[in-house]
């Protein structure tokens, strides 16, 4: 970095400095900068990509290769998948993750589109108070609510099945409102005035004018939560005891203390099992991949 | 941070109302009705899974509770206990230095990356912020085993690469000592949130700073030293709570790499036994539920401190744009 300064008196601007227009300087110097800018871009990528490129490679070699650290498998094998398969009931898994994924994520929308539109649209005694106690929940660390959350769902007698790992989601989540609500006091209001004196009841200014308005916001939020959701390990170490209602982070952990630990060491199975954990991930975000850092944008400047 | 609610004046929320005064009171009430039906899951939730654990939890942390058996009121005895158990000291020891460590290389990471994508054409600045982010995308699972593979002492991609440069690297799995520093290396493939909302900020700067400083003749570390980094400080200190409270809680990536679930008491590298992993350990493979819960509201009172030690100190430091001094 420090190398940088000298050769760009444009490097702030933030196109590619071309437009500095009435400040005439030797045409060579953008183009060294343009230069090492990419060659720095692109060894970074390098470090950021290697891991996962060299776990899904690994993912295809036999158990004895695993670790000749090589991109390439010299010998190509579908054995680990299908021996993962047979170890393993990774499709119960996987259906158990999505269940809860997709629960967790239509119930935490709809339930925190809710409330943020509560506190954004209506003024009422009491809001900022309460508003700012859902911002207060947040930094709440989890551990203090962690026990007795689950002695209310094991007196309940829900412990071991997957009801706990999103059922929470129905009650909103402070950081979703949030997000929502700010999304929601950048609409402006005359159309909302105007339903309302056509007639249109309360939930139908939420439901078909708010909602509408703010697709991006509630697409950011679906695609946080199947996200979160989906990684999701501590929950199901709290609730989960039966194999077959497993995640797929609890399966992957179940078989890195099985093989990867204990006894024989299978490493491919874990590098393999870690793959399939992974890839939905990599698929959400090459599917909203514009939300999710537009998203993450947002996040922090209104923070 | 303080600007939201206020510098919004379109805003649905905020607006004045322009009705009447005399049809102002039946409105209101019925709006007021509503808005309480709009919030009421979270009330709900709040008072169920917030405010009650919370009592319950401080109740709790002054018994002795296993969940089979009824609890039993032990006044301080959890507290007495927590200074003499060598485990807490420890755990609040290795989780306090891997913040210190990793807070500031992820925030020093993000921002020179940042500013980097930043020189970039708008083309090429869009195609790597997606390359960057992209591994944020990987489950800390999945994290905890690329960590115990690329970082093995032995056999790991790490220390092959160091190989290359005559470094003998070290046994960053096993070791105590190194454990934390190889968790903070690993931890950066997820620096990619932190890069998009700095360079958000940087790309919001005024350009007509810039053009000013250039005609004074500032070079560009000076511009990023006193244009950038006072501009984009709000967003910093954003990432820096952000990622501070994180850093506390770091739990799945240890717990996945060190602990066995099978037999429950082991933990593989105590350099790595992080405050929440001690105390998830003492609340769900031990059941003393009431010692995990006296653990818990230390965490409290040390994570509100150091919160409010922040937001003090960064008063001295952080610029607000449009904010009178």
């Amino acid at each position: 970095m420090t190398s940088l300064p000298t050769v760009a008196p444009a490097l702030a601007l933030q196109g590619d400095g071309g437009n500095l227009g009435a400040a005439p300087r030797p045409r060579r110097k953008p183009v060294v900068k343009r230069v090492i800018t990419t060659t720095l871009l692109v060894a970074v990528s390098a470090i950021f990509l290697y891991p996962f490129i060299w776990l899904v490679s690994a993912s295809f070699k036999p158990r004895e290769e695993i670790f000749d650290n090589s991109l390439i498998p010299k010998t190509f094998t579908l054995d680990n998948y299908v021996s993962v398969w047979q170890d393993a009931p990774v499709a119960l898994w996987l259906g158990n993750t999505v269940l809860v994924t997709v629960l967790a994520a239509v119930a935490v929308t709809i339930s925190s589109a809710m409330v943020a539109w509560g506190f954004a649209y209506y003024r009422f005694p009491g809001r900022n108070l309460l508003f700012g106690l859902v911002l207060a929940t947040m930094m709440l660390p989890a551990a203090v609510t962690m026990i007795p959350t689950f002695l209310i769902w094991n007196n309940i007698g829900l412990t071991g099945t997957l009801t706990p790992l999103w059922a929470q989601n129905l009650f909103g989540s402070a950081f979703y409102i949030f997000l929502l609500r700010q999304f929601f006091l950048s609409l402006p209001r005359d159309p909302f005035e105007a339903a309302k004196l056509d007639g249109a009841s309360h939930w139908r200014l939420f439901r078909s004018l708010a909602v509408p308005l703010s697709k991006p916001a509630i697409v950011v939020t679906l695609l946080f939560e199947i996200q979160a959701s989906w990684t999701d390990l501590m929950k199901s170490l709290i609730y989960l005891r039966d194999s077959a209602t497993f995640t797929i982070p609890r399966g992957l952990k179940t078989l890195l203390d099985q093989f990867g630990f204990g006894g024989e060491r299978h490493w491919e199975i874990i590098v393999t099992a870690s793959v399939i954990t992974t890839i939905p991930m990599i698929i959400l975000f090459f599917i909203g991949q514009k939300q999710f850092i537009e998203g993450i944008a947002t996040t922090g400047s209104k923070g | 941070m303080t600007s939201t609610s206020t510098t919004s004046p379109a805003g649905v929320g905020v607006s004045p109302r322009r009705r009447p005064a005399r049809r102002r009171q039946p409105l209101q009430r019925k709006d007021t009705r509503a808005a309480l039906l709009f919030i009421s899951p979270w009330i709900f939730g709040f008072l169920v899974f917030t405010a009650w654990p919370i009592i319950q939890s401080l109740y709790l942390s002054f018994t002795d509770y296993d969940v089979l058996t009824d609890a039993k009121f032990v006044g301080i005895d959890n507290y007495l206990r927590l200074f003499e158990d060598p485990k807490v000291a420890q755990s609040l020891g290795n989780t306090l230095i891997f913040a210190v460590i990793q807070v500031p290389a992820l925030m020093i990471v993000a921002l020179a990356l940042a500013l980097l994508l930043n020189q970039a054409g708008k083309r090429s600045a869009g195609f790597f912020r997606t390359v960057f982010f992209l591994p944020n995308m990987t489950p800390p699972v999945a994290i905890g085993v690329l960590f115990l593979l690329l970082f093995n002492g032995n056999q790991g991609l790490v220390n092959d690469a160091l190989g290359i440069f005559g470094i003998e690297g070290p046994a960053w799995t096993t070791d105590p000592g190194w454990v934390k520093i190889g968790l903070v290396i690993m931890s950066l493939i997820t620096v990619g949130g932190s890069i998009v909302i700095l360079l958000a900020a940087i790309r919001n700067v005024p350009t007509d700073l810039y053009e000013s400083a250039r005609i004074d003749g500032a070079n560009f570390w000076q511009q990023t030293t006193r244009i950038t980094i006072p501009m984009i400080s709000p967003n910093l200190f954003f990432v820096f709570i952000v990622t501070s409270i994180a850093s506390l809680q770091t739990f799945t990536e240890a717990y996945t790499a060190f602990s066995n679930t099978d037999t429950t008491a082991g933990f593989s590298n105590n350099g790595a036994l992080f405050y929440v992993v001690y105390l998830f350990q003492q609340a769900f493979s031990f059941l003393n539920m009431g010692y995990a819960s006296a653990m818990a509201w230390i965490l409290f009172l040390i994570v509100m401190a150091i919160t409010a030690i922040q937001f003090a100190v960064s008063r001295r430091f952080v610029y607000y744009e449009g904010e009178q001094s």
